[in-house]
């Protein structure tokens, strides 16, 4: 895990000092409201509906234990006892008080963390495969590049006034799972035809009310050229992304406007100029790449035999335990160790949140099964990344004691939700209650595993934060008159193979949207051949047949 | 606190019966503007105002006024929202203002109790 070095800790703490002092000025009406704004949210404070919302950016999604304790602690001491991962691994507190910001900030910096660029034009948190690492599909871990955005954006002071907030993701394997060509650039790693590591470069892609994916400008770029590239590409979109209309600001309407081939072609230029300019100065060297990878160099693994007798007598004697590491267990690098997700979706509980208590826990199980090190992911869960596969069954139990041995993972009641009209002032409909009536539907365990791997994404409005455009099958929360509708999109996809859904017919009003998606579960079920995963059904037989069900006459 | 609306406003057309409501600073939390012109986090001590003209004028009377405050009476985001009458009792309109004033429609934190998987 990476460090603070002298200049991070003396950085985070003077923008405290200041947040302290502007805090100050505002509560003394020496400040106003229009003034204070832009400041506050440039520490990630945002008002709500209720109450105000702090987001704490988790760099990569990786929390070490006391970082994870550190968050309980805000969530009891400053909130009311609970937090709220997002999909972009970060976590939202829904009420802290204004005074109390500087001290939450300050005990996060205490733990080397922050809420700086998790709101406003700039660039935004750095997200990253939540399985870096440890994944055995990867070519190298994604983090220590993520780590190489992170230093190099913080303050950027060119790219610290944006037409648009910026997003990047990163991954280190073929398979994504950090949603790549969901945002502004994603980098995957593949190998070149020499072997070397390099990113394909996808830029332009966004959710929002104009979803797109993002165009590859690039196939290989060698990774010491990452951060001029990625210069390059800040440049062109200052320069030519507009200001003068916020829904075409992003650099998703640009890259469209300019056309891709144009648009890297500019990319191109603006590179060769920023080397003519300083040859080298943007490189990132090799001695410096190992130092930082030295921080996320693999942990001391013990030297296991791949299988564990252990794990087999418990998979053979606990059919619930069998069924959650069917779901919520994935094969690690490292022979004898595997990768627990612990989901943070009880069926009828609330996406993505976890009690104070029940981070404490995760941070205890952490320490005694998996090197100290928690991930968080794009689908609103947590990841004890190293756990010995003789241990699993412990962790297993204790994880089902605390409320979070759902063996849901990647199913159906593993719902993306945003906090919708229950917490959000920009939300037009609840997400949440929608998303609890739907995964209490599918409490069945064995329906769920029938109906295997699907994506179900809810947003509450045309921000689209839960990403439902990507999702198998997506929910849109939308008013008419005053009425809370749910449109229905089918076919989205948010991995290597990223596609958006498409809108099946007229919006169904809140009391009919679970019956809804029981009945899109029904035709899968019922037109699907062997082994055929919702999305392959869909993709064969297109949206008739989901249509002739959910708006038959009779 | 105590904020000096003018009583006598030239009233214009009469539409649906409005309120003005804001966040407190302090916490963010909903406010409502009441008869004595101060803030109460209840909506039953709301001030209502039937005539769109002396609302909008009461709105940016109230706007201008509650920049200049102070301490705990200052809030933010002041805005008009709809609302019916029911009994003397004014009640939100929209499903935004109703979660406004009734706090998220669902169980939270400590109060969540989510079901244990059926194996």
């Amino acid at each position: 895990m990476c460090r603070y070095d002298e200049f991070d800790h003396a950085f985070v703490a003077e923008r405290v000092d200041q947040f302290r002092g502007q805090v100050a000025r505002r509560v003394a009406g020496d400040l106003s409201e229009d003034e204070f704004k832009p400041l506050r949210l440039m520490n990630g404070l945002y008002l709500q509906l209720h109450a105000y919302m702090l987001r704490v950016a988790i760099p990569y999604g990786t929390l070490s234990a006391t970082q994870m304790r550190m968050l309980a602690h805000i969530a009891r001491t400053y909130d009311r006892g609970y937090g709220h991962f997002t999909t972009r691994q970060n976590i939202q507190y829904n009420w802290p008080a204004l005074a109390d910001v500087p001290d939450i900030l300050d005990d996060l910096a205490s733990v080397e963390m922050h809420a700086i660029q998790t709101s406003g034009n700039c660039i935004r948190n750095t997200t990253a495969d939540p399985l870096a690492g440890v994944a055995a599909d990867e070519i190298e871990d994604p983090r220590v590049y993520a780590e190489i955005i992170r230093q190099w954006s913080t303050l950027h002071p060119e790219f610290s006034f944006l037409p648009r907030k910026f997003k990047i993701a990163v991954t280190g394997a073929p398979n994504d799972r950090a949603v790549t060509r969901g945002h502004d650039i994603g980098l995957r790693m593949h190998r070149d035809l020499q072997g070397n590591p390099s990113f394909e470069v996808m830029v332009g892609g966004g959710q929002g009310r104009t979803p797109i994916l993002a165009k590859t400008i690039r196939n290989f770029l060698p990774v010491e050229h990452l951060l001029s590239y990625l210069e390059a590409i800040l440049r062109v979109y200052n320069q030519l992304g507009r200001r003068d209309n916020i829904y075409k600001a992003r650099i998703k309407i640009l890259v469209q406007s300019e056309g891709e081939a144009a648009f890297a072609e500019q990319v191109e230029a603006e590179w060769q100029q920023i080397h003519n300019n300083a040859p080298g100065a943007l490189d990132l060297p090799e001695a410096e790449r190992n130092r930082i990878a030295a921080y996320f160099a693999p942990h001391g693994y013990a030297d296991l035999p791949k299988q564990s007798p252990i794990l087999d007598a418990a998979l053979d004697t606990d059919p619930a335990f069998a069924a959650w590491v069917e779901s919520n267990v994935q094969g690690h690098k490292q022979p004898g160790y595997a990768i627990a997700t612990i989901s943070l979706k009880p069926h009828g509980g609330i996406p993505g949140d976890a009690s104070a208590g029940q981070m404490d826990a995760v941070a205890d199980l952490a320490e005694r099964y998996g090197f100290d090190e928690i991930r968080i992911t794009y689908k609103q869960n947590l990841v004890l990344p190293d756990v010995p596969k003789a241990d699993l069954h412990t962790v297993w139990q204790e994880l089902v004691d605390l409320g979070l041995g759902t063996a849901n993972a990647g199913r159906i009641s593993d719902i993306i939700a945003c906090p919708g009209l229950d917490y959000c002032n920009l939300a037009n409909a609840r997400s949440i209650p929608i998303a609890q009536r739907i995964s209490e539907r599918f409490t069945d365990l064995q329906r769920e595993r029938e109906i295997g791997d699907l994506s179900l994404n809810i947003s509450g409005c045309i921000n689209a934060c839960a990403h439902h455009h990507v999702a198998n099958i997506g929910i849109l929360g939308v008013d008419k008159k005053g009425v809370e509708y749910y449109q229905i999109t089918l076919g989205g996809v948010a991995d290597e193979n990223a596609a958006i859904g498409a809108v099946i017919g007229p919006a169904f009003e809140e009391h009919q949207i679970a019956d809804a998606v029981e009945t899109i579960v029904d035709v899968y079920l019922n037109e699907r051949e062997t082994d055929e995963r919702f999305i392959e059904t869909y993709q064969r037989v297109g949206p008739q047949p989901f249509k002739e069900k959910l708006y038959a006459t009779d | 606190m105590s904020i000096p609306i003018p009583k006598t406003i030239k009233k214009t057309q009469i539409t649906t019966a409005q309120a003005v409501t804001a966040n407190r600073l302090s916490d963010g939390a909903v406010v409502y503007l009441t008869d004595q012109n101060t803030w109460s986090a209840e909506i039953d001590d709301c001030q209502i105002v039937n005539d769109q003209g002396v609302a909008e004028n009461f709105l940016s009377l109230t706007q201008e006024l509650s920049g200049g405050l102070s301490g705990g009476d200052q809030v933010v985001g002041t805005y008009l929202f709809k609302v019916q009458l029911d009994g003397g009792r004014a009640l939100p309109l929209s499903r935004r203002e109703i979660i406004r004033t009734t706090g998220p429609s669902i169980s939270f934190g400590a109060t969540a109790a989510p079901k244990q998987p059926q194996i």
